[in-house]
Formats: C-alpha cells, sequence, structure tokens
C-alpha cells in the first residue's frame, strides 16, 4: 500500500494518464470517462489559482468560456478545420482574458477578488448573449464540425468516443505534467510563499502582485485549454459556458475532492459527474443535493475526499513527495 | 433617437433611483455584515428571493399587502440569523474565504429549493390596488408604487442612520466594525451584537425582495443576478463604507436606467465598465479608505 502510495506521488502526471487510460472500460458510458477528464483539467486551472496560491475565483467560467469560443468560433464560423488551431485559438483567448482580468481584479486584494472575478465573468456572459452574430447567442454556438485528426497518414475520426477520449487525454497528460513541473520549479515554491503569507513574501522582495498575476494566466490558459477540449467534445458552445454557475462548478469539485492537492480536483469532478449522473436519472433537483453536499463538506471536510486521504495515509515525513 | 424631452429623462432617473434603492438595501446589509464579521454573505441575495417569494405569498394568505411587506422581512431575517447560528458561526477565525464558499453553497441550495417549492416558472407580484396608479407630481406622472419604494428605502435608511449614529448599540456596531478585538477587551459581548446586525442585515435584504417584485419579476435566480450586481455596487462604494454603498448604489441605478433608455444592449454591461473605471482611478472605491477591510 505504501509503496504503491510512493509511486503514485513520485509520478503524478503518468498516474493520471494511466488512470484515466483505463477509466472509459470502468464507468457505464464512455463518455462520462471524458467528461470527468475534461472537467478535472477545469478544475485543475481552477485549483493552481485557490489551491496552490490562494487566490479565490469565482470568475473561471470566463476562461473557460473563452477557450470553448475561442475553439468554437475557428471551427464554426472562420472555417479554419483544423483541430490543432482551434485548441491554440482557444487557449490564447483564454490566456488574453486571463491577463486582462487579473490586472484589473489584482488591484484589490482579499475578498475583493472573489467578487471582481465573478463580476467580469458576468460581463463575458453578458457580451457573448449580445454578440450573436458570432456567438449563437443564447441558442449557443453550433455547427462545430467533428473533425478528423492527420496523423502520418492515417485519418483518426474524432466522433468516436474512445479516439476522442485519448486525443483529449494527451492533452491532459501534457497539461499536467506542466503544472507538475511549474509546482516544482522555484516559481512553484514562491507562489506557495505568496499563499501562506503575501506580506512577508512582499517583504523578501518579491513583486507579489506579478507572481499573482502571472499564476492567474496560467490558471486561465489550462481553464482554457478544457473549455477548447469541451467545446470539440461537445461539438456546440451553450452561452451558460460563461455563466456565472459554471464557474460555482470549478470550485464545487475543487473543494470537493481537495483543493491544494495535485489529484483533488480530478477526485472531485468525478464525484460531481458521478453524482450528477445518478442523481439525474431519479430527481430533477439533483443540485440541491450537490449544494447542501458541498456545504458538509465546507463545514465538516474543507481537505476534500482526496486530501482527508492524504492526511491519513500520506507520508509522516516532512519533504516527502505528495500527490 | 429615444424621445429626449426633459420628462422622459426626469422619469428614467426616477427610476434609476428606485433600481438604486433596492442595490443600497441590499449592498449596507452586506457590508455591515462584512465590516463587523468579515463575512461575505453570498446568500444575501437569496435571502432578497426568498423575501420576495413570501411577501408573494403571504399576501395571498393574509390578504393584506401591509402584513405581507412587515412579515416577510421579519421571517428572512430569523432565517438569516438562524444560519449564522448554526453554520456561519463554526467558519470564524478560518479566513474570509470559508463563510463565503460556505454561502455561496447555500446559496445554490435555495434556489434549487425554490424551483423545488415553487416551480422553475417565475410568479407577477402585483403592486397593491392603493399604490397601482400613477401620482401626477406636476411636470410628469410617475407610477405611486415606484414612489413607494424609494419613500420605504429613504425610511429604512434614515432610521438605519438613526440607529447607528444616536444609540448605544448603534455605536458599538460601528466601533465594531474599525476594531473587533478592542471592543472585545472593553468586555463587550460582541456575539450578540453580531446576531443583531445579521438579522437586520437579512430582513433588509428580504424587505428589499418585496419591494422588487413587482418591478423585477420573482423567480429562483433573481438573487444570484443581483448579488453580482451588489458585488460591483460594493467595490465602486468601498466595502465597509455605508455612505459609500448609498452613493455608489444610486449611480449604478442612475446609470443602468439612463443606459437602458438611450442604448438597451449595453445596459448589463456598463455597470462592469464603471466598475473597471473606478478600479483603474480609485482602486479603493469612491468613498473606501485604503488598506480598510483587505
Amino acid at each position: 500500500m505504501r509503496a504503491a502510495y510512493r509511486w503514485i506521488a513520485e509520478h503524478p502526471a503518468v498516474s493520471i494518464v494511466v488512470f484515466f487510460a483505463i477509466l472509459p472500460f470502468i464507468v457505464p458510458y464512455k463518455a462520462l470517462a471524458t467528461q470527468v477528464l475534461v472537467y478535472g483539467l477545469f478544475a485543475l486551472g481552477f485549483n493552481l489559482l485557490y489551491g496552490y496560491t490562494g487566490l479565490l475565483s469565482f470568475g473561471h467560467a470566463a476562461y473557460f468560456g473563452l477557450g470553448a469560443y475561442g475553439a468554437g468560433i475557428t471551427l464554426a464560423k472562420l472555417g479554419w478545420h483544423s483541430v490543432w488551431m482551434a485548441l491554440l485559438i482557444g487557449v490564447a483567448a483564454a490566456g488574453l482574458g486571463g491577463l486582462l482580468v487579473g490586472f484589473f481584479s489584482l488591484r484589490r486584494r482579499g475578498i475583493y477578488f472573489a467578487m471582481l472575478t465573478l463580476a467580469f465573468a458576468q460581463l463575458f456572459y453578458f457580451i457573448a448573449f449580445h454578440m450573436a452574430d458570432l456567438t449563437g447567442g443564447d441558442d449557443g454556438l453550433r455547427g462545430i464540425p467533428q473533425l478528423s485528426l492527420g496523423l502520418f497518414g492515417w485519418q483518426l475520426p474524432l466522433g468516436n468516443p474512445l479516439n476522442f477520449h485519448y486525443f483529449a487525454l494527451f492533452w491532459v497528460g501534457l497539461a499536467v505534467a506542466a503544472l507538475r513541473r511549474i509546482l516544482d520549479s522555484p516559481f512553484g515554491t514562491v507562489i506557495a510563499a505568496v499563499r501562506e503569507n503575501s506580506d512577508r513574501a512582499q517583504a523578501c522582495g518579491y513583486d507579489v502582485v506579478r507572481i499573482k498575476l502571472v499564476a492567474f494566466v496560467f490558471s486561465a490558459l489550462l481553464t482554457g485549454l478544457a473549455g477548447a477540449l469541451d467545446a470539440l467534445r461537445i461539438t456546440v458552445v451553450p452561452v451558460e459556458a460563461l455563466y456565472w454557475s459554471t464557474s460555482g462548478q470549478a470550485v464545487i469539485m475543487t473543494l470537493l475532492g481537495g483543493a491544494g492537492t495535485f489529484f483533488g480536483p480530478f477526485v472531485g469532478a468525478g464525484t460531481y459527474l458521478v453524482l450528477q449522473d445518478r442523481l439525474g436519472l431519479v430527481m430533477e433537483s439533483w443540485p440541491l443535493v450537490i449544494g447542501v453536499l458541498f456545504m458538509a463538506f465546507v463545514l465538516f471536510l474543507p481537505k476534500g475526499i482526496w486530501g482527508t486521504l492524504l492526511a491519513r495515509l500520506g507520508p509522516r515525513r516532512a519533504g516527502a513527495p505528495v500527490a | 433617437m429615444p424621445d429626449l424631452s426633459l420628462t422622459a429623462i426626469a422619469a428614467q432617473l426616477f427610476t434609476g433611483l428606485v433600481l438604486g434603492g433596492i442595490l443600497v438595501l441590499l449592498a449596507i446589509g452586506l457590508s455591515l455584515i462584512f465590516g463587523l464579521m468579515g463575512v461575505v454573505n453570498f446568500a444575501h441575495g437569496s435571502l432578497y428571493m426568498l423575501g420576495a417569494y413570501f411577501g408573494f405569498f403571504l399576501w395571498g394568505f393574509t390578504r393584506s399587502y401591509w402584513a405581507a411587506l412587515l412579515l416577510a422581512p421579519l421571517i428572512v431575517g430569523v432565517i438569516g440569523v438562524l444560519v449564522e447560528r448554526s453554520m456561519i458561526r463554526r467558519l470564524y477565525g478560518r479566513g474570509p474565504d470559508d463563510p463565503l464558499l460556505l454561502t455561496f453553497g447555500l446559496s445554490l441550495a435555495l434556489v434549487e429549493a425554490a424551483k423545488l417549492v415553487w416551480g422553475k416558472i417565475g410568479l407577477t407580484l402585483d403592486p397593491p390596488a392603493q399604490l397601482a396608479g400613477a401620482v401626477d407630481l406636476g411636470f410628469m406622472k410617475f407610477p405611486a408604487f415606484r414612489l413607494f419604494v424609494i419613500a420605504v428605502t429613504t425610511l429604512v435608511l434614515v432610521g438605519l442612520w438613526l440607529f447607528l449614529e444616536k444609540t448605544n448599540v448603534g455605536l458599538i456596531v460601528r466601533a465594531g466594525t474599525r476594531d473587533p478585538l478592542m471592543v472585545r477587551a472593553l468586555g463587550i459581548n460582541l456575539d450578540r451584537v453580531w446576531l443583531l446586525v445579521f438579522g437586520v442585515g437579512t430582513a433588509m435584504a428580504g424587505l428589499a425582495g418585496i419591494l422588487a417584485g413587482p418591478l423585477r419579476g420573482v423567480y429562483a435566480e433573481m438573487g444570484v443576478e443581483i448579488i453580482i450586481e451588489c458585488f460591483v455596487v460594493v467595490v465602486v462604494g468601498g466595502m465597509g463604507s455605508l455612505p459609500g454603498a448609498v452613493v455608489a448604489g444610486l449611480l449604478i441605478g442612475e446609470v443602468v436606467s439612463l443606459t437602458s433608455y438611450f442604448a438597451p444592449k449595453l445596459a448589463e454591461i456598463i455597470v462592469f465598465v464603471v466598475m473597471a473605471l473606478v478600479l483603474l482611478l480609485r482602486p479603493s472605491g469612491l468613498l473606501g479608505e485604503p488598506g480598510l477591510a483587505e
């Protein structure tokens, strides 16, 4: 048990890829596995900001939506039938949005930050709502084609759920490895210092606002990738992708799984989506159950499912790798 | 081109005052609760929604609008007190993010509960018959109910001001928003003051709900939409500053009202533009003190 735990903790990115490679064969239907994968990435982006940098954003729908619209508009409106181009433009749009909102929101500290990010996300929602020519407005952006991936002369149709799952897994694997690399770098140490005591980090000579802004943009990029993948997955972008409830999903998933832990967002996304899937069969007001569950977690289990497991199972030794 | 006559613009300005008044009622409660307890009550909007629904059903039940107007905020205030006692109190000392997260979850649950109990389709709350018509103000006619909302808002604000400035408890509340530790050191039991402020603040949200019902409609998501506008008001005015909440609430009300007249499509967006401008030019808010409440 301990040995397995050690191996997983030391190779988090590989562990996630292996786990998601077999997940489609475990869950009731394959699309659920892909959904967990994509929303796990969404929560992972949020977690970089909240769990690791200590900034509570209530507006991550903005970057998810920008990623989704960026990719969707490239394919459906601009007529560039390239999956790579779609992902690139989606992620770039989310990064730019993150830079802009981060610049404004980081002018205020503390609790204002949550309110500002929420307000700016709502601004993006209203803009998308009114720019119906480009975004489809209330009806959502439709007409995103299902493309094939050209790989060394092969054509891999992405319409096939399993093909798409592994295509998404490739990107999520890269993103997870990149995040692990960021967290292990000196920058990762600095954001931890900012989270623990930002005044002290400032006194040590770090430009705290700039560090937060860089973390914000990284977080927006990861979130945008999740959004872009989601647009390719469901071939439509509903305007609700930008709505505050989407931001709330990332918050809930991350806290259910465990904020500030590496696997927590995926555990949380899985819990949320399986609950939604199962509860949705028997009742219409499944969000009520999730809302109450979320409150119970904030009150009694603030470390989340994975965080609590880690506290029980994890290494006692300081400095050992933590998943 | 819209009608540019003085009467049309005056009517728009009055409507802005009504909308602003509703925002002020909510933002002041939000600001008081934050100032004293360091809690950003996300569920404030959902309590406003409950105020509107309770108002609708109490009116039907008691057959008196005035009874509903009095009872609905009272019930919402009691719910607020119960929430503070049973849940938020456990989180004091855990930092400001946790109460915000908890009340976000509560807000989500309340929206769903409202849909479950009262249905997904919104209700229409009419103004009472006595206030249904229009009043001739000499230079224009204006709906009586809207004038009534302005009057009630003014009355409540003056009452709150007198309470805060002229009573001993008000003095403790004001001191508590400045430095809770010092107030405790002077031997004052802040727990009871907290409860009172939470009750009053949430009751004001309930009142705002029943007043806004005829103007903005009654539906489950009404609270979350307005809480975002309230956050903007609080950022623009300066959190913890009550005059700031009044000035910013009225400003936002007027800006929205005028924009929805001249450029309806921009009405929802302009709020955030004002917020971004204030952040650029005066990051601590119009009347906020830099460094306070951060």
